[in-house]
């Protein structure tokens, strides 16, 4: 029994050891300190961490702006497993940062209740997940807490459009990641994009399962596409985290297209990623630094749209080749009449 | 046509269970619970990428992830036979050190917790889908091979007769003179490697790792290996039957047929059925689970 323990203890040490330590690059960009004036962020990443080139490398990307441009010092935290997350958010606001940031919808519940015991430390989420209560009225965020919220469907919408205009066989897909509202708005904005330019297309849509792992399947993903791309589909628009490699890894195996998400992946799959669904989570976070350096921030909810150049579409020296000139036309038209108001993207299924 | 992309596809997702169950029988007739399945997979996929990105060939890629999950296996039987630890408790301890291992070296080889780089594999740029760009995969034929192999291990071969003596019976081996610890390490370490095998399958077909991409296959193998009742071929049915499952739902999702929390339902509650007795008696080898003394 005791030689048990020791070896379990062993086990759990190396563990928890494993987790704690430190990316050796951002390290020293955490190691400022707060002597100066400079506000002091704190950015608690989710699981996929440092180059994930998504969401966290976004996040990522937005500190060290502010860190160049407004003097602040970030200290990054990478969770390693899915309980740290909450320690590490602990962490940052007992240390008294002027701003802690929590990377993804995940989390939501562990901000919301840390909010409470630090009133005097402001929190921001990216992808808050706002509650509702009974009557299905939402339930607005604590008065510290800042919800980083994007309007994907309209990214998504542009990038349905510009599938649908391409797509020789007027047969489109979507693969999401695990089948949640979040997601289902990607595919809602995605489907009336498509329709919008050609009521005639089909939309083949499928989800990598029902919990978190579906994130984190690139197997799945693979299969999910190859199905797809073999019913006639020659576009297909992911928003799987890197469930979505698979769909790049189908593509390459089909020579057919596939439309990335969050940030530009066209290195996944160069030639065959037509686009990405780009979510501007740098200019939010950005956004949040000055706000708190500015002392103009409150709690609230914030919506990042095209508008505010928090989502888009990439069109760059790489993929200019894949899109004609008159599907460019067309899209960025659209985007003028969202902008606008003129058309209204669902963000429900 | 229709038929034959259902066959490829139930292939395609069939083979890492079809490595990790032939895994998980030896380790559990040997008398070693598999619950660590889950972590040799990933290991073996880390590994396999690892070693074909540094070689610049996938069949070095491959003795990477043997090696690798020869090493996690060694790592659990050595806690569990000599320090006599709790198999289930060690088997967990060994997933959660890998999922934290793997992100570990993958930040300190690639600079980022995430993904590995691209890495040579077997398949090629628009090969496509069907059966024949399968045959080229040398894995497919690999993870068929192995289920064979082990059944004539286990039921043609004086290691195998050992095997399945120390996992009924370890007392009555030893008086016979049978080294049941050593026969336990190699069932040990021949299921590592097997089942770091179909990790690798992961990780060489997505011509990458990236975290956490073995996404409960393990479980499933050893759900396979008790719905299987602990017999190669029956293993490979129930791999086989929960592969053709999976690949149904991802040909009907689009129909919204059958409700996909129903589809990932189906190896677990299958297995509890199995357990339960309903199909046939599962009867698990007597001395699963515990140490000699």
């Amino acid at each position: 029994m005791r030689k048990l323990l020791i070896v379990v203890g062993v086990l759990l040490a190396v563990h928890v050891a494993l987790l704690f330590v430190r990316p050796s690059g951002s390290a020293q960009a955490a190691a400022g300190t707060g002597s100066d004036r400079g506000v002091n962020v704190g950015l608690v990443l989710d699981i996929g961490g440092l180059g994930d080139k998504s969401f966290n490398d976004g996040a990522y990307r937005g500190a060290v702006r502010a860190e160049k441009e407004l003097g602040a010092h970030i200290r990054l935290i990478e969770p390693g497993e899915e309980s740290d997350r909450e320690s590490g958010l602990r962490l940052l606001a007992a240390q008294h940062m002027d701003l802690v940031i929590g990377v993804g919808f995940i989390f939501t519940d562990d901000v919301t209740q840390l909010a409470k015991e630090y009133p005097n430390i402001n929190f921001a989420v990216v992808d808050y997940a706002i509650a509702t209560d009974k009557a299905g009225n939402p339930i607005p965020p604590p008065p510290n807490v800042a919800a980083l919220k994007f309007k994907e469907e309209e990214g998504s919408f542009l990038v349905g459009a510009l599938a649908a205009l391409v797509s020789r066989s007027k047969k489109v897909g979507f693969v999401g990641g695990m089948d949640v509202p979040l997601i289902q708005k990607f595919e809602a904005g995605y489907k009336a994009g498509v329709r919008s330019v050609c009521p005639n297309c089909t939309v083949i849509s499928q989800y990598a399962g029902v919990t978190p792992i579906a994130f984190r399947n690139p197997g799945k993903g693979k299969e999910l596409a190859l199905s797809q791309y073999q019913q006639g589909v020659d576009v297909i628009y992911h928003a799987s985290g890197s469930t979505g490699l698979g769909v790049f890894e189908a593509a390459r195996q089909t020579g057919k297209y596939a439309i990335g998400v969050d940030a530009d992946q066209y290195s996944e799959a160069p030639g065959r990623v037509l686009t990405s669904m780009v979510k501007g989570v740098d200019v939010a976070v950005f956004d949040m630094v000055k706000r708190v350096r500015d002392k103009t921030f409150s709690g609230g909810i914030y919506t990042y749209g095209l508008a505010q150049n928090g989502v888009g579409y990439v069109y760059d020296e790489h993929n200019r080749a894949l899109i004609p000139d008159s599907v460019r036309a067309r899209v960025e038209q659209l985007k003028g009449e969202i902008i606008a108001g003129k058309i209204p993207v669902p963000s429900t299924r | 046509m229709i038929v034959l992309a259902f066959l490829a596809q139930t292939l395609r997702i069939a083979i890492p269970y079809l490595f990790a169950a032939s895994g998980g029988v030896i380790s559990e007739r040997s008398g070693l619970i598999g619950l660590g399945l889950e972590g040799y997979m990933l290991g073996g996929a880390f590994c396999g990428a690892v070693a074909s990105y540094y070689s610049g060939s996938p069949w070095v890629g491959l003795l990477g992830a043997v090696a690798g999950g020869a090493a996690l296996a060694l790592l659990y039987a050595l806690t569990a036979i000599r320090f006599r630890a709790d198999q289930v408790v060690v088997g967990i301890a060994v997933n959660l050190l890998v999922t934290g291992a793997t992100r570990f070296f993958l930040r300190l080889a690639f600079h980022s917790s995430a993904n590995s780089p691209r890495v040579p594999g077997f398949g090629a740029e628009q090969s496509g889908t069907g059966l024949a760009s399968l045959a080229r995969n040398p894995l497919i034929w690999l993870g068929i091979l192995a289920i064979a192999v082990m059944a004539w291990l286990l039921y043609r071969t004086p290691y195998g007769l050992r095997v399945r003596a120390a996992g009924e019976h370890p007392e009555a081996a030893l008086s016979v003179g049978v080294p049941v610890d050593r026969v336990r390490y190699v069932a040990a370490a021949l299921s590592g490697m097997l089942a770091a095998l179909g990790g690798a399958y992961l990780a060489l077909d997505q011509h990458q790792f990236s975290a956490e991409m073995t996404a409960g296959r393990g479980f499933i193998a050893l759900a396979a290996t008790i719905f299987g009742r602990w017999d190669p071929f029956r293993a490979a049915l129930a791999c086989l039957f929960f592969a053709a499952a999976e690949t149904l739902q991802i040909q009907l999702q689009g129909a919204q047929v059958i409700p996909s929390q129903f589809v990932e339902m189906i190896p677990y509650a299958l297995t509890i059925v199995a357990l339960a007795g309903v199909v046939g008696r599962a009867v698990p080898p007597a001395a699963l689970g515990k140490a000699t003394e």
